[in-house]
């Protein structure tokens, strides 16, 4: 158990920077997202701290030890890969104990070690068998006791589950969180699945084009978005943008909206974000945000219902409501929509 | 149509064979003229164990061959790593350099190659036939090795280098075990070619220091024994006792799931 931490990590193939002025730390224990689009540097940052890639610039340190110029091999991480990377020559127990192996662990003691890690990710038993003998959950559950029975200093996952099918991937994230918390391992996670990293963390950081743009709680992050790519990678968000006007902005159309945020001074032109979950179709609750606009698209998923809308002027809205009243909105209605100042956040663009 | 499908199958497999079994047979008939009827003799096989310098020229061919396999397997297959898991200066050329050496008519190769070890000193016998069966023998290993790499991913070395092997243990342990049938095959591939090879090795072999095929050719020119038919029979089993061991083990093509 020991905690990662990055300072001032760049990494350019060519032309390209991968990577810009990286400078993050992982508290011992957490369980942390990278959270980005493919091309925004999440996995090579992963890779980087696994030691299959040597930075350009800046430290890596693993505990109080430096490990930027220690290879892969002496890090002592415990990795998962996308495509399980089980040893298909090898039976089940032979690729836990692989590691063991490693470290000079046989015999009796590595057999031990062996059975408990499978054991806790519940699969005894299976130790005999061969990879292609089990499903795709069961590769990926020895994939994670393979990784955790060498007693890592740190779990790195590589988009672990995004070759399993939904509902399995839900049993994993429920298992993972588990085993996570069991063995008290810092975890690095990668994935493109918002809901994945909202679920699973500790942190969430959000990368965009080489860059953290923001790292913090779940919570946070989702509620108090700093710019407008993590408003609208993690989640979905309206944009409405203005000119700031005594406390207040001021939309193009003329409406003023009111936000808790800190904002600029007098004049300066402000992007506001607004969570469509926030927004609400009720007029009477006194709230000082308001705008009318006309419904384009129902969407019925069941528990929630999604309208998409449009001002007068052409600004597109989405909004969620939940399937609360059985009253669903037609296509074609106008609505007036309201949401309080709290939830509108001033983002950078 | 099944019937078709049958009687084209057995022609295939009688175009291919007759000759063989022909061949086969009268190393078993006295008459040293092929003269029918048929009469049962192991006269040539006796004839053949006092033959020493078709003897000999076997044995070279076999520890050619069998050398060859080995250097060129290992050197191939080295190659093919290379090839097929790093990033290099000129990797793409090289990888098209290696393939049109298949396509060269031995007889070119055979002549550059005289001429070359000629006018470096190289000269001619054992040591020269070895270098060209090698050099003729990298192409076909790279080719069987590489397409086999194609199946072993690459994170399956990244992962056994996250546990804490080093490169060089993560490809004895992982790699290898995985890249066996290939490189088995190769070598098989590399046997043969050094093996069959006459072309060549006719213009780099010495009159002290000659292979079966060359020995064959110059012992057809003076007169033809049916001796000749007693080793190609004794040569001919070796190498299918050597290719259906291999299939047994490899199962070459087989991409089912062995469970």
């Amino acid at each position: 158990m020991t905690n990662v931490k990055v300072k001032s990590v760049a990494k350019t193939y060519g032309p390209i920077s991968v990577l810009t002025d990286i400078s993050t730390e992982f508290p011992e224990g957490s369980f942390t997202s990278l959270l980005g689009p493919s091309g925004s540097g999440k996995t090579t940052l992963l890779r980087i701290i696994a030691g299959f890639i040597k930075p350009d610039e800046g430290v890596i340190m693993i505990g109080n030890n430096d490990v930027t110029n220690v290879p892969v091999w002496g890090r002592n991480i415990g990795m998962m890969f996308q495509s399980y990377a089980l040893f298909p020559h090898m039976t089940i127990a032979q690729n836990v104990a692989f590691g063991l192996e490693r470290r000079g662990i046989k015999g009796e003691a590595a057999r031990k070690e062996v059975d408990r890690a499978l054991e806790m990710v519940r699969l005894s038993g299976f130790g005999d068998r061969t990879p292609k003998q089990l499903s795709g959950g069961q590769q990926q559950r020895v994939a994670l006791a393979r990784a955790i029975v060498i007693k890592p200093s740190v779990l790195l996952l590589d988009e672990p589950l995004s070759a399993l099918d939904r509902r399995l991937r839900q049993e994993m994230q429920v298992e993972l969180l588990r085993i996570q918390r069991e063995s008290g391992l810092t975890t690095i996670f990668v994935t493109h699945d918002q809901e994945e990293a909202l679920t699973l963390s500790d942190k969430v950081a959000i990368l965009d084009r080489g860059r953290i743009v923001q790292i913090g709680e779940p919570e946070t992050v989702y509620e108090r978005p700093l710019t407008r790519f993590a408003a609208e990678f993690l989640g979905d968000s309206n944009f409405l943008s203005g000119k700031v006007e005594n406390g207040a902005v001021r939309l193009s159309n003329g409406t003023v909206v009111r936000s808790d945020s800190a904002l600029p001074g007098n004049g300066a032109d402000v992007t506001l974000a607004i969570r469509p979950e926030k927004m609400s179709l009720a007029t009477a609750d006194g709230q000082p945000n308001r705008l009318s606009a006309r419904i384009t698209t129902v969407i019925y998923a069941g528990p929630v219902l999604s309208y998409i809308l449009e001002t007068p002027d052409g600004l597109p809205l989405k909004l969620f409501a939940q399937n609360r009243d059985g009253r669903v909105l037609r296509e074609g209605e106008t609505v007036s929509l309201s949401w309080s100042p709290e939830h509108t956040i001033a983002v950078a663009n | 149509m099944r019937q078709l499908g049958r009687f084209y199958l057995i022609a295939i497999l009688l175009f291919l064979y007759t000759p063989i079994v022909v061949m086969m047979a009268m190393g078993f008939n006295a008459s040293p003229l092929y003269e029918l009827p048929f009469t049962f003799s192991t006269r040539w096989y006796e004839a053949l164990l006092s033959n020493q310098p078709l003897l000999k020229a076997g044995a070279n061919s076999i520890i050619i061959a069998l050398i060859t396999a080995v250097i060129a397997t290992t050197l191939g297959t080295m190659a093919s790593v290379a090839l097929s898991r790093r990033t290099f200066r000129g990797r793409s050329l090289l990888q098209i350099l290696l393939l049109p050496p298949i396509a060269i008519p031995w007889l070119i190769t055979g002549t550059a190659m005289l001429i070359f070890f000629y006018w470096s000193g190289i000269g001619r016998g054992m040591h020269a036939l070895l270098i060209g069966h090698v050099a003729l023998a990298i192409p076909y290993v790279v080719l069987v090795v590489g397409t086999g790499f194609k199946t072993v991913r690459a994170d399956l070395e990244e992962a056994a280098m996250s546990l804490g092997s080093t490169p060089v243990h993560a490809f004895f342990s992982v790699t290898l075990p995985l890249l066996y049938p290939s490189i088995l095959g190769a070598a098989l591939f590399a046997f043969a070619v050094s093996l069959d090879q006459f072309v060549i090795s006719y213009f780099l072999a010495t009159p002290g220091y000659t292979t079966l095929p060359v020995q064959i050719y110059s012992a057809i020119r003076k007169g033809f024994t049916p001796e000749i038919n007693a080793i190609s029979t004794l040569l001919l089993l070796g190498s299918m006792a050597a290719i259906l061991i291999f299939a047994r083990f490899a199962k070459p093509g087989d991409t089912r799931d062995k469970r």
